[in-house]
């Protein structure tokens, strides 16, 4: 009763068509999901195009008395910031010129693209983002992926138009880390988390010296090893950690981005 | 079912992968995604042929795992084998009662994930799991429950307003017409 023949063809034919896409190579199956996700590039304009009109709305809605007082506020916040660029401009001619006298290499300044985050992963099972700048953008796979507050992850698919971020505590994106503070500097890994879905702010640090000296609070920036992530972004804080079999100790580390805000983010491009 | 019905199906299926992938609201409270295409495969199962069946499983899975991290042609399979078995057995299942439908959702929005969390560990694939993923896991149920029931209310009112309906029998026969004479 429950096989009848037009189905039992029909699961034959979809499980075929299953395995024959679950065998494609890598780079032929990369470009498939490519161009079937590109059918939704209508709507992600669509999308975009409504929270303009309705941000809009809301600009006309806002009195001018605010507006003016806001306007205020950022010249005084530009003027500090401007300030605060002259020096570091020149703390940034001083490594230049003590790099060269040392004879080390000469470190280079990120050329960054912003980039609208149009999707997230449906999937429960993994962390994973769209954003709106692809190939013709100049982004390349393992291109890193920030916001001023920290690091967010890396590319890891690079369609025409759009990308596929893996965020952190993804289980595809492990990042070389550095434990800092006034006199430690720990080497660790962030590894996938293993948080409460409830809390998707936690990512977990691994692989920590067993006898370094970590306390709650210290900042986790980017190691620079491995290639993939320059050195020196911050990935967040150290919320607590324990010692694992008497071995090495972990931590869980308090992301400093908010990942399930992000609206837009820098990619690195070379 | 015609190609109206067919066309709004197909309609649908692109609409709820994208709206899983753009909204993030019930994410952002619950920490759990919904997942939609499972009910919407009941109501195809107890309401289409064979022919939509596929339609939505390929086509919605195919979109699925294009906006996700999943390789392609994950979830097309789960889907299909669970709406297989309700077509099957639809003679025997009160498919216009809601609790029916809610049972249906239930049991295929809870067989899915876990279909295709089998096939993603035989690819060698390392998804993200852990004993959060048992309250992910019951909160898609639940909600896939709940939703399978809607379906058959939106589709009946898409259907109600954009689709042509036959003009129903006319009580009317001429050889019963009194005829009046003077």
């Amino acid at each position: 009763m429950l096989l009848k023949r037009p189905h039992v063809v029909a699961l034959g034919t979809v499980i075929v068509l299953a395995v024959i896409l679950l065998k494609l190579p890598a780079r032929t199956a990369a470009n498939l999901k490519l161009a079937i996700s590109g059918l939704f590039l209508p709507v992600y304009g669509l999308a975009d195009s409504t929270e303009q009109l309705a941000n809009s709305a809301s600009y006309a809605a806002v009195p001018k008395r605010q507006l003016i007082a806001r306007i205020t506020a950022l010249e005084s916040q530009q003027a500090q910031t401007q300030l605060q660029l002259m020096q570091v401009n020149e703390i940034l001619h001083e490594n230049r010129r003590l790099r060269q006298m040392l004879g080390l290499q000469q470190q280079f300044l990120w050329k960054t693209k912003i980039g609208r985050v149009v999707s997230r992963d449906p999937a429960n099972w993994w962390r994973t983002m769209k954003i709106d700048l692809g190939s013709r953008d100049g982004v390349k796979t393992n291109a890193t992926v920030l916001v001023p507050q920290g690091l967010v992850g890396r590319v890891a698919e690079v369609g025409f138009a759009t990308s596929r971020v893996v965020l952190l505590g993804d289980p595809d994106c492990r990042v070389s880390v550095v434990v800092t503070d006034s006199n430690t500097r720990e080497l660790g890994m962030i590894a996938p988390s293993s948080s409460s879905p409830l809390d998707d702010t936690l990512v977990e640090l691994t692989y920590l010296a067993r006898n370094s000296k970590l306390s709650s609070g210290m900042k986790v920036v980017t190691s620079g090893q491995g290639g993939v992530f320059p050195a020196g972004i911050l990935v967040g804080q150290i919320a607590d950690f324990r010692t694992i079999d008497g071995l090495y100790q972990a931590a869980r580390v308090s992301h400093a981005a908010r990942l399930s805000a992000l609206e837009e983010v820098f990619v690195i491009v070379p | 079912m015609n190609r109206f019905n067919a066309i709004t199906l197909l309609v649908v299926t692109y609409l709820v992968v994208w709206v899983q992938a753009t909204f993030n609201e019930f994410r952002d409270l619950t920490g759990v995604q919904l997942d939609l295409l499972p009910s919407l495969v009941v109501y195809t199962a107890l309401r289409s042929n064979l022919g939509g069946l596929i339609s939505v499983a390929v086509f919605g899975g195919l979109l699925f795992d294009s906006v996700s991290a999943n390789p392609l042609g994950v979830t097309m399979l789960p889907l299909f084998v669970g709406g297989s078995l309700i077509q099957q057995a639809r003679e025997f299942i009160l498919r216009e009662q809601a609790y029916a439908q809610m049972i249906l959702g239930l049991a295929t929005s809870a067989a899915v994930p876990l279909v295709s969390l089998l096939i993603l560990i035989n690819v060698d694939a390392k998804p993200l799991i852990g004993w959060f993923s048992l309250w992910q896991w019951l909160v898609t149920s639940v909600m896939g429950a709940a939703f399978t029931p809607l379906w058959f209310r939106i589709f009946d009112a898409i259907a109600l307003v954009l689709n042509y309906r036959p003009v129903g029998q006319s009580s009317f026969r001429p050889d019963r017409e009194i005829k009046r004479g003077r």
